[in-house]
């Protein structure tokens, strides 16, 4: 196989390099080399993330070119939007239909488009949006968006679904082990 | 047994290499990109670490440790090496005793800098090794290697990463652990007493050095050659190296790991030896400028490759003409942009709100509180570097002094900016009799790189109770009569405060104590709107808070609170003329500090 990209895209908060590192680690234990980069920093609550994980026999940049992502998860419809330019013609695309303001509009300096899922359905019409907040809470913590993300592109991986599996529940502690599952499986459902 | 494999970012990857490679001292001073390398070395919990109140100070510390014998490291990033350029550029002619690396990282396309600039240039500056590993793996075994150079060529040595190494994470097998031992103090006062006499013997100990290091760079297999296709041959090192090989798989490249001095013999060997000869180098043209000046034949270089932001496969193919791949769809550039923003709850929000409506000047620094520059509060106006906020005002203030023109500038500067380099600003303007208002937001962390602990925080890097420092009496100490707390969630006392400072004449200090929301997790009970009473004036909007929207319904939408993210500051309340916003009956959380 040749190399397997993915970029997950969201807003700081939301827990993007988390879902970054469940990929990343379930590569590792698949015997895969993998590369993982995102852009933080300046990135505080509320800003965009953007994360790329690679996957393959040999993986060299870990940078993902635009056009070339096998791949895209976004945890909030205008951000999918926005980075849509990075999948290449027949990428997959899932992103959590919840949005979240930017600053831009919670200030009355921009509105937030209306038209956000028709522009993503025109681009890509096999794209799917899934309810991840109310799959999350369901699951027993809003915060789990993540790994209702995760969940959401199991079968779409080239990774055994059992081996995400198995990453996200040595990484959760306690309770959150119980909260991950649901969510990593209710995202599957979805 | 199977050696160890994990996922490290390029920083993880030197840190561990420090614990495994004997590593006695780490220091240094937090910035993007460089900052997780010494969190690591503290969770790694082996080695003695600290953070420094600046660089300077972090190198200097390092070199102690280096003299009595134990190997060490300094960190920080690009703007950083500016700091400490005072000691880097007598440590080259001290030289070392145990190995001493200083690691900087440098972030081209400025994802989280206030400029570019290529620290490559200060080891040729500096003449010393500079190593530039191109991922997680060279990033562990450089350090290593670095740490081996220095002794051996009595030499600090730079390693040098960026964001797309610092940051990124790859698969790194780590090596055997050489135990840390602390080797004899030297005394050895002409090598480390720099008097001109001694300094003198010592620049041309340096000239000696740069030869043997130029005859090491020759046979070192951390200058590699992959021959491939002779057609294009590719020169290249660090990250540059990984999108060289992304664009031209096939290409040949000389792969550069060691970047200073450079391997003369070899490139000429390779240059010869390609039809097409390229170099690939981030922002300047430094090998390109060095290659020509040996009188070797350059065919695409910087002509071609930009000197500003990124490069990727994308850029190199561009550079070598080569054709395009099918492009995706095309950016979508109309959508509402989303910028970094104060976090629900932070204290920040109130002072800038306050200065924004008092349209002062505002002379601003580096850290969180650099984001009230940005719409709507726009309530900074100038940035240059870390401490500047308060000797720029005085000069500003100088200056409107001498035009005999009205108007006290505003310094904004935090807390761990403040030790780092405001203190001797504030110092300067006590001493010339200066005439700026400074606001000090202590929220006592470094927030901006993720909360790292300061000489105000009461904890060290590896999580031991410190010294706090008491920033009042400090300010008093350094001589500035004014100096008063404020509580920036108190808006009325808040903008009363400034404006006394405002009005009364000489140097002012507010200091504002309250604690970072996302370092210390600050949780209040959530507000909400009571749409009976909300005009949809938009006056709350004004805080740029990404916890409030609009119902999209009617021709004068009301404002909604969104809950998830709500952090019950109760600064949007205030600015509320119709008591609109209150504390939500729903709303869930304590304050727990």
């Amino acid at each position: 196989m040749g190399i397997f990209n993915i970029v997950i895209a969201g807003v700081g908060g939301q827990g993007v390099l988390l879902a970054s590192k469940v990929l990343s680690e379930s590569a590792l234990v698949a015997g895969m080399d993998v590369k993982q980069n995102e852009v933080h920093g300046m990135a505080q609550r509320g800003g965009s993330v953007i994360s790329f994980v690679r996957i393959g026999p040999r993986v060299g940049s870990p940078v993902v070119m635009p056009g070339t992502a096998d791949l895209l998860i976004s945890f909030e419809p205008l951000e999918a939007l926005r980075h849509l330019h990075y999948l290449k013609p027949g990428g997959m695309l899932v992103y959590n239909k919840a949005t979240i303001n930017p600053s831009t509009v919670a200030s009355g300096l921009a509105a937030y488009p209306a038209d956000v899922a028709e522009r993503i359905a025109m681009a890509v019409p096999g794209a799917r949006g899934i309810e991840a907040l109310a799959i999350a809470k369901a699951a027993g913590n809003a915060k789990a968006v993540n790994m209702v993300m995760v969940g959401s592109v199991l079968k779409a991986l080239p990774i055994d679904p059992r081996i995400v599996e198995g990453v996200v529940t040595a990484m959760s502690k306690g309770r959150g082990a119980e909260v991950n599952r649901k969510a990593l499986t209710g995202g599957a459902a979805a | 047994m199977k050696a160890e494999r994990k996922i490290l970012s390029g920083n993880e990857a030197i840190a561990l290499a420090f614990t495994d490679s004997g590593g006695v001292f780490a220091s240094g001073y937090p910035g993007t990109p460089s900052t997780e390398t010494l969190e690591e070395v503290a969770r790694l919990g082996e080695v003695y670490c600290e953070w420094a109140p600046n660089e300077k100070v972090g190198l200097e510390a390092a070199i102690g440790a280096s003299i009595a014998g134990g190997r060490a490291m300094a960190t920080m990033k690009h703007v950083g090496v500016n700091v400490a350029a005072d000691a880097l550029l007598t440590l080259n002619y001290t030289g070392v005793n145990a190995g001493l690396v200083l690691m900087v990282a440098d972030d081209p396309g400025m994802h989280s800098s206030q400029n570019e600039q290529d620290s490559r240039n200060y080891a040729k500056f500096a003449k010393i090794p500079m190593l530039d590993p191109s991922d997680s793996q060279e990033a562990y075994d450089f350090l290593r290697e670095g740490l081996a150079l220095s002794e051996r060529f009595d030499t600090p040595v730079m390693l040098r990463t960026t964001t797309r190494i610092s940051h990124a994470k790859g698969i790194v097998e780590r090596q055997g652990r050489i135990e840390p031992k602390v080797g004899e103090w030297v005394k050895d006062v002409p090598k480390y007493v720099m008097l001109p006499h001694f300094g003198k013997v010592r620049h041309a100990a340096i000239e000696e050095r740069l030869l043997k290091l130029r005859e090491f760079a020759e046979t070192t297999p951390l200058n590699r050659v992959e021959m491939g296709d002779t057609e294009l041959g590719i020169l290249t090192s660090g990250i540059s190296y990984q999108h060289v090989k992304e664009a031209y798989p096939d290409a040949s490249i000389l792969k550069l790991g060691m970047v200073h001095p450079l391997p003369e013999g070899k490139i000429r060997e390779f240059a010869g030896k390609v039809s097409r000869f390229m170099i690939v180098e981030e922002l300047d043209g430094i090998f390109e400028e060095q290659v020509r000046a040996m009188g070797i034949r350059v065919d695409v270089g910087k002509d071609r490759i930009p000197y500003c932001d990124e490069v990727n496969a994308d850029v190199v193919r561009a550079a070598a003409g080569g054709g395009g791949r099918p492009a995706g769809a095309a950016p979508a550039t109309d959508l509402p942009l989303r910028p970094p923003t104060f976090c629900p709850g932070c204290a920040h929000r109130g002072v800038f709100s306050i200065l924004a409506k008092l349209k002062v000047f505002v002379s601003g620094d580096i850290g969180c509180y650099t984001l009230g520059a940005l719409a709507p509060m726009n309530a900074m106006h100038s940035c240059i570097c870390m401490g500047a906020s308060i000797s720029a005002a005085h000069g500003m203030a100088k200056v409107n002094e001498i035009a005999e023109r009205p108007g006290k500038p505003v310094a904004v500067i935090g807390d761990s900016t403040f030790f780092h380099s405001g203190m001797t600003g504030l110092l300067g303007m006590a001493y010339n009799g200066g005439n700026a208002l400074v606001v000090i937001m202590d929220n006592r962390t470094t927030g901006m790189t993720g909360g790292q602990d300061n000489p105000g925080s009461g904890r060290g890097l590896m999580g031991q109770a410190a010294r706090q420092v008491d920033i009042v009496a400090l300010v008093k100490v350094l001589g500035i009569e004014n100096v008063f707390e404020i509580n920036a969630y108190d808006l009325k006392e808040t903008e009363a405060a400034i404006r006394r400072g405002l009005e009364t004449p000489g140097p002012y200090v507010l200091v504002d104590r309250n604690p970072c929301t996302l370092r210390y997790r600050v949780k209040r009970p959530v507000l909400a709107v009571d749409p009976g009473k909300c005009t949809g004036c938009k006056a709350c909007l004004k805080v740029a808070c990404v916890a409030l929207g609009l119902t999209a319904d009617g021709d004068k939408p009301k404002v909604r609170i969104d809950p998830e993210i709500c952090n019950g500051c109760g600064i949007c309340s205030k600015h509320c003329r119709f008591d609109a916003i209150a504390q939500s009956r729903a709303g869930g959380g304590d304050g727990n500090l």
